[in-house]
C-alpha cells in the first residue's frame, strides 16, 4: 500500500514519559477521524539525538518536524498539516533550542554530518523488520554467508575499523584471533553496558536501529564460528532492552536468526543479558563475569577474551557502535569505508555533546572533525555565552581538553599525540562558572562509587583522593595536599589492576597541571574564585 | 520469611522465575533481576532458595547481590528514585535536583520516606545526558529536570 | 589488547624455556612461569600479600609490582606470565615507591594497634611494613568498621584488620570446597561475608580454621577459650584435667623458637603442668581407644555385612561437611566420637569414679591443633556423663599464649611424663596427627584382629604423604581390603564423588578436613604451610618409631579400661560413652 505521508513519532524511554504514547494514540484517532488512514501512516521511531525535544513528530516527505508535541496540539497538526497541507509554523520547533530550527532545515552547519551507524535512526520504525530490510537490512549477512570466514574478516580488517568502546583495538584482528583460537564452542558478545558518563550513543543505536546490531552480531558469529551471541545491556536502558528483544523475535520469526540461516549451514541465536548498575561491567572481562552470574570483577589478562572468554571459550566482544559499522562495511566494501574519516583513522564517530553547551545531543561525523566545530557549529556554543573551561572526552577515562586544543582533529591517533583520548566519544563541556576542584571531585566520586574494590590503589586510592578534594573544598586543605594528590594519582595509574583504576585519576592529573593555580588557591588561600566551594572561614578570622 | 508472607506461595513464584531460565547456563543475575522486580528487593530467604535451586553457594549469591547497585537487600520504597550525579548532570545542576528531591520528599539520600513510597538514591550516569539533569523512577527516566518538573513528576506517583 | 597479538603468537612458539633479564641479569625459566616464580627461582625476593602458594593467583594487593621494559604501567609479578626477552626491574625507585604507596593505603584503612592484635609478631602485614620501611602513613582518612563476628564457635572475624586479599575465600573454596565466604559489596565498602550476609556461625562454615592460616593479618583468629581455662585453673572447687592431641607435640615448640618438626612431648607436658592443671592426659590414649572401637565397627561391617565403605569420624570439620554436603553418606560414617570426646567422656565417668570426684566438678580442657573441636565439644550429642564431655578446647596457639603469659619458656623445660592411667599410648595413636594416620593405625589393629597373625610390616607407605587422595589395597589373609585416604575437603569431595557415582568401591576411607591432617589443623602455630606441614609429619612418624608398642590393641592401659569399666568394644557402655550420631544440615 502506498502512503502519501509518513508520520514518525519518537518512542523512547524519555519520550514515553513525556507523553509520547498518548500523543500517538491521539494521532491515530485524529487521522482516522479525518479519514486519512489509508493515506498517512504512523510509525514509531527511535531518538534523533541532537537535542531535539521529546516527543517529536517527523513528517515525511515534507521533512518537517514538530517538537515537543503535546496531546492538545495533535488535532491542529492533523487538520492543518496532514489534511490541508499547511505546516503549523508555530509548533515546528521548540523555543528552548532556537538554533535547532536552522540546524535541522538548513543543512549548512551540519554539512559535516555523515550517517553510517545512525543511518536508519529516526528514519525507520525500529520495531519493524520490514523497514530495516527495506533499507538493505540483512543483505550484508546474506553476503557474508556466501564468503569464507577469512574473506568476511578480511573486509573488516581492510576497512581499518577500530573498536568504538574506548580502547580502539582493530576490530578485524579481534575477529581473526577469535576465529583462529582453537575450540569448537565460541561466542560473540555485544557490549551495550555504556556506562561511561556523558555517553548515550549506544542507547540511541539500540533504540533507533536494533536490527543493525542483531545483523552485525550474526555476521561476527559467522566470521568467528560462533553459534550464540550475548548482548549485555545495562538495566538503565529498559527501552533498549525492549527494542532488542523485539528485533531478536522478529529476526527469528523471519529466519534471519535460528537454524540454517538463509539456507546456509549457519545457525545463530542472540540472547540478552541485563546489567544491574555497575560501570565496571563495561570492562570486557567484568562483563563476562557478570554474564556468568558473578560479581563483575575484572579477570586477569592474559588470557584475553579471544583466547578464553565466556565460560572460558574464545569470545569476540564488540561495542554497539563498532558493530553498527559492520553491515555497511560488508555491503559497501573496505575502500568505501576508508574514504570516510582520516587516512589513519577511517570512518565516522558518534559524539555525544553534554554539559554546558547550548544543544545537547549527538551527532555522527567523520573522524577528524575539530572540537571547535563540535562545540560551536554543532553544539551551538557554550551556554549563556560563557567560555569553555575544560572538555572531558569519552568520560573521565578519555582525555581532558583545554581551549588551546580546540583545533586538534578528533581521531584516536591525533588525540593520542596530544596526550588526550577520544574514549567513547562523549564530550562533557564545562564552562568557566565551574570550580575545577568541584568538577574534578565529581569525576573522582564517580570512580569511587564504581570501583569494584579488588585492588588496593583503586579501592582505597579513590577514597583518599575524594577526601582530599573534599577538604580542599571546605577550606580545610593542607600544605602538601597537591603533592599527595599527584602521588595517589600516579600510583593509581601505574599499579591498578584494570582500566578503571588506571584511568580514574586522568582528569585529576590533567587538571592539576592545567589549573594548578586554582588548586593552589584553594589550599593556600582557602579561596574559591568561582564561589562554588563553601569555604569555612579560617579560624583566626572568626570574630575579627 | 519475615518480609514476605506465605512461604510456599512465594517459593512457587520463585519457581516460576527459575523455570523461565532453566535452559540458561548461568542465570543467577537474571533470576535476581526478576526477583528484585517482583519484590522491589532481594529477600534473604528467596536468595537462599535461589542459591539452593541453582546450586550456587549462598555466599556467592550474596556477593553478587551486593555488588550491583540496582539490587537492594533490604526493603525499599514503592518507587526507587535514582538521581544521576555524574558530571554532565552535575554541571547542569544535579546537586539542585538532589536538594529539591530531599526537600520535597523530606528524606536524605539513601533513605525511604516514612509512608514507604519513595527511596532516594544517587547514582551514576543514566545514559540520558542529552536531557540532563536526569533521574529514574523505577524503570522510567525523566530528563530536563527543574524544580517545577520534579514536582510534576512526583505528582505522577502520589 | 595490543598484547593479544603477542599472546596468540606466543602459543605457537611452544618454547619450554624463556630467557629473561631480571635487574639486568639473564636467567632462564620455564616458559609457563609467572614473573614471581621467575624471581623466586633467581633468588630475588618480591614482597607479596594476596598471593599464596597453592591458591589461584589473584593480583589484588598490588604489592608485588615490578617494572617491565616497554610497559607504561607496573605489572603485578604474581599474575604476569613471563615472555621471552622480558626485561624486568624488581626494585627500582618507581617499584619501591609504588609498593610503599599501596602498603600505606592498606595501612590507612587499618587499625594500627598491633599490641592488641592476635597476630602481633606473626603478621605478614606488620612484617611488610617493617620490610618496606614504612615510617609514616601519608594518606590518612576514613576507615571501614565492622562488628567483630564471634558468632562461630571456632573462628573469630575482626574485619577491621582485613586487607581484602581474598586468601581466606580462595582457601575455603579451592582447598576446602566449602564456599562459606565471599566478597560482598564493592569498592571501598567491600568486605568478606559469609552466606547471605549472615554471621559466620550461621553459615555452612565447617570450622576448620584453614582460612586463619591463609590470612596474612589478624582479621581471622580462633574464638579464645583462654580466659575460661584460666578461670577454671583459679577455681579451687574444680579439678582441671587437660588432654593434648597427637599433633600438638610436634608443633608447640615452634612458637618458642624451636625448629619446625621438633618433637617436644616431654617439655610440653612439663610446661603445661606448670600452668596448674591437676592431671595431664594424652589424647593419644583415646586415639588408641578410637582404633579399638572403630576397628571393631569396621570388622563387624566387613564380616557381618554392613554399610561400606566405613568412613572415619574423628575430624569434626569433616563431620560438619558431611552433614551439609553428603548427608546421604551418613550411614557410612563411623559412629565413633573423636578421640578428644572419648577421652572427655572417660575422664568424667571412669576417671571421676576412680578419684572420687563428681563429674560436675571436673573441668575437662584440651589442647588441639583444631578450631573445629571448639565446636565439636559444644555439640548437644557430646554429653555422655550428663555434662559436656570436654569443656574447653584450646588451640596450639592459645596454649602457647598461656605459657607465655605465665612466663614459661617451653624450650627450656625438662622432660616429664603424662599422668596415669590415661596418658599411656602407642605409636599407632601418634600417627593420628598426620593424613593417613588413622587408616594406618586402624589397619595395624584390623589386620591382626581379623587374621590373628602378627603384621609383618607396620608401615603402610601407600597412605602416607601429601598426595590429595591416596589409595591402597591391603591383603587381609586373602581378602583384598581397599582403602582410601583424603585430606583437605576439596580432595575429599573428589574422592566422595567417585564413590557416590559408583566408579570405585572401597571398604574403608579416612577423611581429614585439613590439608596434611591435624598437623596442619586450623589451630596450629602460624605460619603453617606445605613445607612446615611436611616437617611436622616427619616428626609424627618419628614419634611412632620411638614407641616400643605401635599397635593400639596392645596398649595395656586400654586393655585395662575395657576390663575394669567398658566391657566389650562396641558393647553397650562403650556405645553410650564413645559413640554418637549425626544430623542433616542445610546445604547452602
Ligand atoms: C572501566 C571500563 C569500562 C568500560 N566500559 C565500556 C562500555 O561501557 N562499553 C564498551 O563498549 N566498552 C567499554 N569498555 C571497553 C571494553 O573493555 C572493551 O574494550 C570493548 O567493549 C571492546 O569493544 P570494541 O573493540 O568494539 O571497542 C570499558 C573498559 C573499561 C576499562
Ligand atoms: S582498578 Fe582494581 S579496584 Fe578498580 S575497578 Fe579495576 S580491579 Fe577493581
Ligand atoms: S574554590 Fe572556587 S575557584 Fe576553587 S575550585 Fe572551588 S569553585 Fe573553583
Ligand atoms: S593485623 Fe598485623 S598489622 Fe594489623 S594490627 Fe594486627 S599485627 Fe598489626
Ligand atoms: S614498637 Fe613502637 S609503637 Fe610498638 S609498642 Fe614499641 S614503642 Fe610502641
Ligand atoms: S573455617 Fe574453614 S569452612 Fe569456615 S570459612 Fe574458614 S576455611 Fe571456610
Ligand atoms: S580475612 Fe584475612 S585472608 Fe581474608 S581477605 Fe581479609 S586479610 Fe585476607
Ligand atoms: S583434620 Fe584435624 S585439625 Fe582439621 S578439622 Fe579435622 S580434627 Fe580438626
Ligand atoms: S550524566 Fe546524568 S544521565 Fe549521563
Ligand atoms: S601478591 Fe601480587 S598482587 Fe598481591
Ligand atoms: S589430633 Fe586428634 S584426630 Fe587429629
Amino acid at each position: 500500500m502506498f502512503y502519501r505521508a509518513h508520520v514518525l513519532i519518537e518512542m523512547t524511554s524519555n519520550s514515553i514519559h513525556l507523553g509520547a504514547s498518548q500523543v500517538k494514540e491521539r494521532l491515530e484517532r485524529e487521522i482516522a477521524q479525518a479519514g486519512l488512514s489509508n493515506e498517512v501512516k504512523v510509525l514509531e521511531t527511535g531518538p534523533l539525538g541532537r537535542g531535539v525535544p521529546s516527543p517529536f513528530l517527523m513528517i515525511y516527505p515534507d521533512n518537517i518536524m514538530y517538537a515537543p508535541v503535546t496531546v492538545s496540539e495533535v488535532r491542529e497538526i492533523v487538520s492543518e498539516h496532514l489534511l490541508k497541507g499547511r505546516p503549523v509554523e508555530r509548533l515546528i520547533v521548540s523555543e528552548t533550542a532556537p538554533a535547532l530550527k536552522e540546524g535541522y532545515f538548513r543543512p549548512s552547519p551540519l554539512a559535516k554530518e555523515k550517517r553510517v551507524v545512525l543511518r536508519n535512526s529516526g528514519l525507520i520504525d525500529p520495531g519493524s523488520i520490514e523497514d530495516y530490510i527495506a533499507q538493505d537490512g540483512y543483505q550484508a549477512l546474506g553476503k557474508v554467508l556466501s564468503m569464507s570466514r577469512q574473506e568476511a574478516i578480511n573486509i573488516v580488517k581492510d576497512s581499518g575499523l577500530v573498536g568504538r568502546g574506548g580502547a580502539g583495538f582493530p576490530t578485524g584482528l579481534k575477529l581473526e584471533f577469535t576465529m583462529k583460537a582453537p575450540g569448537e564452542e565460541k561466542y560473540v558478545v555485544c557490549n551495550a553496558d555504556e556506562g561511561e558518563q556523558g555517553t548515550f550513543k549506544d542507547r540511541l543505536i539500540l533504540e533507533g536501529d536494533p536490527h543493525s546490531i542483531v545483523e552485525a552480531m550474526a555476521i561476527c558469529g559467522y566470521a568467528v564460528g560462533a553459534g550464540e551471541g550475548y548482548i549485555y545491556i545495562r538495566a538503565e536502558y529498559p527501552e533498549s532492552i525492549r527494542a532488542v528483544e523485539k528485533a531478536i523475535e522478529s529476526a527469528t520469526d523471519t529466519g534471519l536468526l535460528g537454524d540454517g540461516i538463509l539456507g546456509a549451514d549457519f545457525s545463530f541465536q542472540v540472547k540478552i543479558r541485563q546489567g544491574a548498575g555497575a560501570y565496571i561491567c563495561g570492562e570486557e572481562t567484568s562483563l563476562l563475569e557478570s554474564i556468568e552470574g558473578k560479581r563483575g570483577e575484572p579477570r586477569i589478562k592474559p588470557p584475553y577474551p579471544p583466547q578464553a572468554g565466556l565460560w572460558g571459550k574464545p569470545t569476540a566482544i564488540n561495542n554497539v557502535e563498532t558493530l553498527a559499522n559492520i553491515p555497511p562495511i560488508i555491503l559497501n566494501g573496505a575502500d568505501w569505508y576508508k574514504s570516510i574519516g582520516t587516512p589513519t583513522c577511517p570512518g565516522t564517530k558518534v559524539f555525544t555533546l553534554t554539559g554546558n553547551v547550548n544543544m545537547l545531543g549527538l551527532i555522527e561525523v567523520p573522524m577528524g572533525i575539530t572540537l571547535r566545530e563540535l562545540l560551536y557549529d554543532v553544539g551551538g556554543g557554550i551556554r549563556g555565552g560563557r567560555q569553555m573551561k575544560v572538555v572531558q572526552t569519552g568520560g573521565p577515562s578519555g582525555g581532558t581538553m583545554t581551549p588551546d586544543m580546540l583545533d586538534v582533529p578528533m581521531a584516536f591517533d591525533t588525540l593520542a599525540q596530544f596526550n588526550s583520548a577520544l574514549g567513547s566519544g562523549a564530550l562533557t563541556v564545562v564552562d568557566d562558572t565551574h570550580c575545577i576542584v568541584d568538577v574534578v571531585k565529581n569525576f573522582c566520586e564517580f570512580f569511587l562509587h564504581e570501583s569494584c574494590g579488588k585492588c588496593t590503589p583503586c579501592r582505597i586510592g579513590n577514597k583518599r583522593i575524594v577526601e582530599i578534594l573534599d577538604r580542599m573544598q571546605r577550606g580545610r586543605g593542607r600544605p602538601g595536599d597537591l603533592d599527595l594528590l599527584r602521588i595517589l594519582g600516579e600510583n593509581m595509574k601505574t599499579t591498578s589492576f584494570c582500566g578503571l583504576g588506571q584511568a580514574a585519576p586522568n582528569p585529576l592529573m590533567k587538571c592539576l597541571d592545567y589549573f594548578q593555580e586554582e588548586f593552589e588557591k584553594h589550599v593556600t588561600e582557602h579561596l574559591c574564585d568561582c564561589q562554588v566551594c563553601e569555604m569555612k572561614p579560617k579560624r583566626k578570622e572568626v570574630g575579627v | 520469611m519475615e518480609a514476605v508472607k506465605g512461604e510456599n506461595l512465594v517459593f512457587s513464584e520463585v519457581d516460576e522465575i527459575l523455570e523461565k531460565y532453566q535452559n540458561e547456563r548461568t542465570p543467577l543475575l537474571a533470576v535476581l533481576q526478576d526477583v528484585s522486580r517482583k519484590w522491589g528487593y532481594l529477600p534473604r530467604d528467596v536468595m537462599g532458595y535461589v542459591a539452593k535451586k541453582l546450586d550456587v553457594p549462598s555466599a556467592q549469591v550474596w556477593g553478587a547481590a551486593t555488588f550491583y547497585s540496582f539490587f537492594e537487600t533490604e526493603p525499599v520504597g514503592q518507587y526507587m528514585v535514582r538521581v544521576c550525579k555524574s558530571a554532565p548532570c552535575h554541571v547542569l545542576g544535579a546537586v539542585n535536583v538532589l536538594g529539591t528531591l530531599q526537600r520535597e520528599l523530606g528524606i536524605q539520600v539513601g533513605d525511604t520516606s516514612r509512608d514507604g513510597k519513595f527511596t532516594l538514591q544517587a547514582t551514576s550516569c543514566l545514559g540520558v545526558c542529552g536531557v540532563a539533569p536526569a533521574m529514574m523512577v523505577n524503570d522510567i527516566t525523566y530528563g530536563n529536570l527543574t524544580e517545577e518538573r520534579i514536582r510534576e513528576v512526583l505528582a505522577l506517583y502520589e | 589488547m595490543a598484547k593479544v597479538a603477542a599472546e596468540v603468537n606466543r602459543k605457537d612458539e611452544q618454547e619450554n624455556v624463556a630467557t629473561l633479564y631480571l635487574d639486568g641479569r639473564e636467567i632462564q625459566v620455564p616458559a609457563s612461569s609467572s614473573v614471581l616464580e621467575a624471581c623466586k627461582s633467581a633468588g630475588i625476593h618480591i614482597p607479596t600479600l594476596c598471593h599464596m602458594d597453592g591458591l589461584t593467583p589473584y593480583g589484588g594487593c598490588r604489592i608485588c609490582v615490578v617494572e617491565i621494559e616497554g610497559q607504561p604501567t607496573l605489572a603485578a609479578a604474581c599474575v604476569t606470565p613471563v615472555r621471552e626477552g622480558m626485561k624486568i626491574q624488581t626494585s627500582s625507585k618507581k617499584v619501591r615507591e609504588a609498593r610503599k604507596a599501596n602498603l600505606e593505603l592498606l595501612l590507612s584503612n587499618h587499625p594500627l594497634d598491633c599490641q592488641l592484635c592476635d597476630r602481633n609478631q606473626f603478621c605478614e602485614l606488620q612484617d611488610l611494613a617493617y620490610e618496606l620501611g614504612v615510617r609514616k602513613i601519608r594518606f590518612e582518612g576514613e576507615q571501614q568498621h565492622h562488628e567483630v563476628d564471634i558468632s562461630s564457635p571456632s573462628v573469630k572475624r575482626d574485619l577491621d584488620r582485613c586487607i581484602l586479599c581474598g586468601r581466606c575465600i580462595r582457601t575455603c573454596s579451592e582447598i576446602q570446597s566449602v564456599f562459606a565466604i565471599d566478597f560482598a559489596n564493592r569498592g571501598f565498602e567491600s568486605y568478606i561475608s559469609p552466606s547471605l550476609g549472615l554471621p559466620l556461625g550461621e553459615s555452612v562454615c565447617i570450622n576448620c580454621g584453614q582460612c586463619i592460616h591463609a590470612c596474612p593479618t589478624g582479621a581471622l583468629s580462633e574464638v579464645e577459650h583462654v580466659e575460661k581455662v584460666w578461670d577454671a585453673l583459679n577455681d579451687p572447687e574444680k579439678t582441671v584435667v587437660l588432654q593434648t592431641a597427637p599433633a600438638i607435640r610436634v608443633s608447640i615448640g615452634e612458637p618458642f623458637g624451636m625448629p619446625q618438626g621438633t618433637i617436644s612431648t616431654g617439655k610440653m607436658v612439663a610446661a603445661l603442668r606448670r600452668l596448674g592443671f591437676d592431671y595431664i592426659f594424652d589424647t593419644n590414649f583415646s586415639a588408641d581407644l578410637t582404633i579399638i572401637e572403630e576397628g571393631t565397627e569396621f570388622i563387624t561391617r566387613l564380616t557381618q555385612g554392613g554399610v561400606l565403605p566405613l568412613i572415619t569420624s574423628c575430624s569434626p570439620g569433616w563431620i560438619k561437611f558431611m552433614e551439609h554436603f553428603y548427608p546421604e553418606l551418613m550411614e557410612n560414617v563411623s559412629t565413633c566420637k573423636s578421640p578428644q570426646q572419648m577421652l572427655g567422656a572417660v575422664v568424667k565417668t571412669y576417671f571421676a569414679q576412680k578419684i572420687g570426684v563428681e563429674a560436675k566438678d571436673i573441668v575437662m580442657a584440651s589442647i588441639m591443633p583444631c578450631t573445629a573441636k571448639k565446636y565439636e565439644c559444644q555439640r548437644d550429642e557430646m554429653r555422655a556423663s550428663g555434662y559436656q564431655d570436654v569443656d574447653y578446647t584450646l588451640t596450639t596457639r592459645e596454649a602457647a599464649r598461656m605459657l607465655r603469659e605465665k612466663g614459661i619458656n617451653l624450650a627450656e623445660m625438662p622432660e616429664e611424663d603424662f599422668d596415669e592411667p590415661l596418658g599411656l599410648s602407642t605409636g599407632a595413636a601418634a600417627v593420628f596427627g598426620a593424613t593417613g594416620g588413622v587408616m594406618e593405625a586402624a589397619l595395624r589393629t584390623v589386620y591382626e584382629k581379623v587374621t590373628g597373625e602378627t603384621l609383618p610390616k607396620l608401615d603402610f607407605m601407600d597412605v602416607r604423604g601429601m598426595d590429595g587422595v591416596k589409595e591402597a589395597i591391603v591383603d587381609v589373609k586373602g581378602t583384598p581390603v581397599r582403602v582410601a585416604v583424603a585430606h583437605g575437603l576439596g580432595n575429599a569431595r573428589t574422592l566422595l564423588d567417585t564413590v557416590r557415582a559408583g566408579e570405585v568401591t572401597y571398604h574403608f576411607i579416612e577423611i581429614m578436613a585439613c590439608p596434611g591432617g591435624c598437623i596442619g589443623g586450623g589451630g596450629q602455630p602460624i605460619p603453617t604451610n606445605l613445607d612446615i606441614r611436611m616437617k611436622r609429619i616427619e616428626a609424627i612418624y618419628n614419634v611412632d618409631k620411638s614407641f616400643p608398642v605401635r599397635k593400639s590393641h596392645e596398649n595395656p592401659a586400654i586393655q585395662k579400661l575395657y576390663e575394669d569399666f567398658l566391657g566389650e568394644p562396641n558393647g553397650e557402655k562403650a556405645h553410650h560413652l564413645l559413640h554418637t550420631h549425626y544430623s542433616c544440615r542445610e546445604k547452602m
